[in-house]
């Protein structure tokens, strides 16, 4: 049993109706071993809980304990945010996957999108640790959803954050200030390598940016998964024409060979029931929340 | 196919020629007699679309009757043919004199599971093959049936709360690790926590059982029984510690040379589905076995209401291979609404792997079997989605190294087959995380860990058995490296 330690909601989502948490738990083990790039496997529920992969946003080894930053984009994370400090999470794994390949390699750009900026997290304090000059680039659709900005501003050497909407930072969409670096504009020189995480379509579009500079590219995955150790293929993606194992090969792969196309496909393959079963455990917390009097039904307005 | 016998009609017959039998002194004429006992099972048509177990055991009178089919043989060849030498004979001599718990506990001196083994163990090829009565008969079928008769004493032993629980030597103050909580991890757990050492089973899963659990359905096993040996292994003194991946979690050498451990069992399966490398084999809709089962097994996921994993919703389905996995996805598949289930496999049904009753229920339940026959491609629609196979014919040719006629491709058969679910049952290669996570742990180039003649690895103090060494291979196998090991175990603390 992992005990949640500290919950904070980081933004709230009007328009979807989504939030973002951060949790942090206890996982000694865990944090004593962890290292950037990594990630859990959690379950809400031993028995039927569904698995589902989150990457590890901090950690603390003295103290034993791991953060890890969700947005409430279907039943089990919905059920995951209606957890509470002193609470329990009853089956947390990890970490996984590959970590992080963190070398001196001089200027490395950090692109987080939206939730991907909680992973970003501790590659930016890696890279900046190993004495690269670390610029990140923060996205969101606006202002509201803007997430560690101070632990971004902290761990990186530079920051530049861009809405969608232009209601923080600059207007527009992190490809742009990519590009810009990558052209080596305001005095800057070309990034040694850039690394993007974020939704699927944000770091294909950072790879096609990349690529005509041919800056080396790394993606971080965050497919469907279930057991998370190389047990049962389903989260394979093709990359440079080859079958891998994003639970166990990755998360992290080389941008320019990744099929995101066929990711793309594959992380909806249970759209259907996924909607379904988000409906489903809204409608329920909206019940709690309108009998408790609680706020968290509003989670699910 | 002919009429399906319920339980009641079954044990009618038995009690038919019990009533002869009881009484009489039997020379080995009258024993070759006795008509071997069918196992009952449930209707084929409601059974396939239900969760519950098919095989539904012997009754008493119809294990009193097979028994009596033994002729107590001198030289007990059943036994050689046993991975652990279960005492056959003794056990089914028991049996012959009302005694089941002595036949159980006859069994429980070599083989610890034998419920699981009882439902699980392709005896046809194993103790039934050497059987003297089915060497008469012609048949390894009309053997005695050995594992029936395993399961059925094992089962009347749990119904009737008669499990005795192995009372632990003395604490030695030595602890041992045993990564892994499948059918070798869970035997060297029994083995070594007997002999009085401290042990800690670390299973990646949120579950203890590992193949048993994730793998092999509830209706081949239930998992109602794989809890009860493991509730037994924690009566004992045997912790577990769940959700630990040791490679990740922690290290091998951490456990040896932080936390103390002073011997180490890596039983961790085979676990990397091996794909086919075709065109296509990344459109939604193909699973590996693995995936399938998981979901299905572990994950709950045929009980829509209450699991939240999802399962593909599929109306025909596809299953590649002839293995015992590929029977348990087929018949899978029918149980979770599939209109038409297919195997196929590029040889026959001679050289199928799978267990004979598994194929046979599979046929029962309405598997369609393509033989010699093998995929060339997955073709998708517009978005991603699974819609056909393509399929090319074999023929039979020469037989290959494992004595197997080789099938042979006959160029020009390309032909599809609509499907919009495919399951690959081809096997598994070994997870590479103790191999890459563990220096100095020599693995061949399949990734197998090697070992000596009790299981002993490249590492000081550790050992290792199960599909990690044998590659896919069966639970029976499994628990025989364990035994292996945990008696070499068992010897190197001693003395320490």
């Amino acid at each position: 049993m992992h005990k949640i330690l500290e919950k904070r909601r980081l933004s709230h989502d009007e328009e979807r109706g989504q939030d973002v948490y951060y949790f942090k738990v206890t996982a000694p083990e865990i944090a004593r071993n962890r290292r950037a790039g990594q990630f859990i496997v959690l379950q809400v529920d031993e028995t039927y809980g569904e698995r589902i992969p989150l990457t590890i946003a901090d950690a603390n080894a003295e103290e034993g304990w791991i953060a890890i930053v969700f947005q409430t984009v279907g039943a089990s994370t919905l059920k995951l945010s209606q957890f509470e400090v002193g609470g329990s999470i009853p089956v947390i794994v990890g970490p996984l996957g590959s970590p992080t390949r963190i070398e001196k390699v001089g200027t490395v750009v950090c692109v987080g999108g939206g939730i991907g900026v909680a992973p970003m997290h501790p590659i930016v304090q890696a890279h900046h640790n190993a004495g690269n000059h670390v610029i990140a680039i923060v996205g969101a659709r606006t202002k509201d959803l803007v997430i560690f900005e101070e632990e971004m501003k902290k761990a990186s050497d530079e920051l530049i954050i861009v809405t969608d909407d232009g209601s923080y930072g600059r207007k527009g969409l992190v490809t742009e200030p990519l590009k810009e670096l990558c052209e080596g504009k305001g005095g800057y020189s070309m990034p040694n390598e850039v690394v993007a995480i974020g939704p699927p379509i944000m770091m294909k579009f950072c790879v096609a940016t990349t690529r005509p500079f041919n800056v080396p590219t790394t993606v971080s995955l965050n497919t469907i998964m279930i057991d998370g150790t190389g047990m049962c293929g389903c989260c394979r993606v093709s990359v440079g024409g080859e079958t891998k194992f994003v639970c166990v090969d990755g998360p992290e792969f080389d941008g320019f060979k990744v099929d995101f196309d066929n990711m793309m496909q594959r992380m909806r393959a249970f759209r259907d029931r996924e909607q379904a079963d988000y409906q489903k455990a809204k409608d329920h917390v909206c019940r709690i929340g309108l009998t408790n009097g609680s706020t968290l039904g509003k989670a699910g307005a | 196919m002919s009429e399906h016998k319920t339980t009641e009609m079954l044990n009618q017959e038995a009690e038919k020629v019990w009533a002869e039998i009881k009484d009489k002194t039997l020379t080995p004429k009258d024993r070759g007699a006795i008509p071997g006992q069918e196992m009952p099972s449930r209707d084929p048509i409601q059974r396939a679309r239900e969760m519950g177990e098919v095989a539904m055991g012997y009754t008493e009178t119809q294990a009193r009757v097979e028994a009596e089919r033994c002729l107590g043989c001198t030289n007990a060849p059943c036994t050689k043919g046993c991975p652990v030498g279960v005492p056959i004979k003794d056990f089914i001599a028991h049996i012959q004199k009302g005694d089941f718990k002595g036949a159980v506990d006859t069994i429980k001196t070599t083989n610890l599971l034998p419920a699981i083994c009882g439902r699980v163990c392709p005896q046809e090829k194993q103790c039934q093959s050497f059987c003297t009565v089915g060497k008469i008969q012609k048949s390894p079928e009309k053997a005695v049936a050995i594992g029936r008769l395993e399961r059925f004493v094992a089962d009347w032993e749990r119904a009737n709360n008669k499990i005795t629980v192995p009372q632990p030597a003395p604490d030695t103050g030595k602890r041992v690790a045993v990564i892994g909580s499948g059918p070798a991890g869970l035997t060297v757990a029994a083995d070594t926590r007997r002999a009085g050492h401290s042990v800690t089973v670390f299973e990646a899963f949120q579950k203890t059982g590992g193949v048993m659990v994730y793998g092999i359905p509830e209706f081949r096993l239930p998992k109602e029984i794989v809890a009860k040996e493991v509730e037994n292994l924690k009566k004992m003194g045997v912790e577990f510690k769940m959700s630990f991946l040791v490679g990740r979690t922690e290290t091998l050498s951490q456990l040896l040379d932080e936390n103390g451990f002073d011997a180490a069992f890596i039983g961790t399966g085979a676990g990397l589905p091996k794909f086919l490398r075709i065109e296509g084999e990344n459109l939604i809709g193909v699973f590996s076995a693995n995936e399938y089962l998981t979901r299905a097994n572990l994950m709950k996921a045929y009980d829509v209401e209450h699991a939240d994993t999802p399962m593909f919703p599929a109306k025909r389905v596809a299953v590649f291979g002839g293995g015992n996995v590929a029977m348990d996805g087929a018949r899978m598949a029918l149980r979770l609404g599939a209109e038409k289930v297919y195997c196929i496999y590029r040889r026959t049904r001679t050289e199928m792997p799978a267990r004979a009753e598994e194929v046979a229920h599979a046929m029962e339940e309405g598997v369609d079997f393509h033989f010699l026959e093998n995929p060339t491609r997955f073709i998708g629609d517009e978005n991603g989605r699974l819609k056909a196979v393509e399929l090319l014919s074999y023929e039979l040719g020469e037989p290959d190294e494992s004595g197997r006629r080789k099938p042979v491709a006959k160029p020009g058969t390309e032909h599809q087959l609509e499907i919009d679910a495919a399951i690959v049952a081809l096997g598994n290669e070994s997870n590479p995380l103790m191999a890459k996570t563990t220096q100095g742990l020599n693995v061949t180039k399949r990734g197998n860990i090697i070992v000596d003649e009790n299981q002993k690895t490249s590492i000081p103090r550790v050992w290792a058995g199960g599909d990690i060494v044998l590659g896919a291979a069966t639970v029976i196998l499994a628990m025989g490296e364990g035994r292996r090991a945990a008696a070499s175990i068992n010897e190197y603390l001693a003395g320490k």
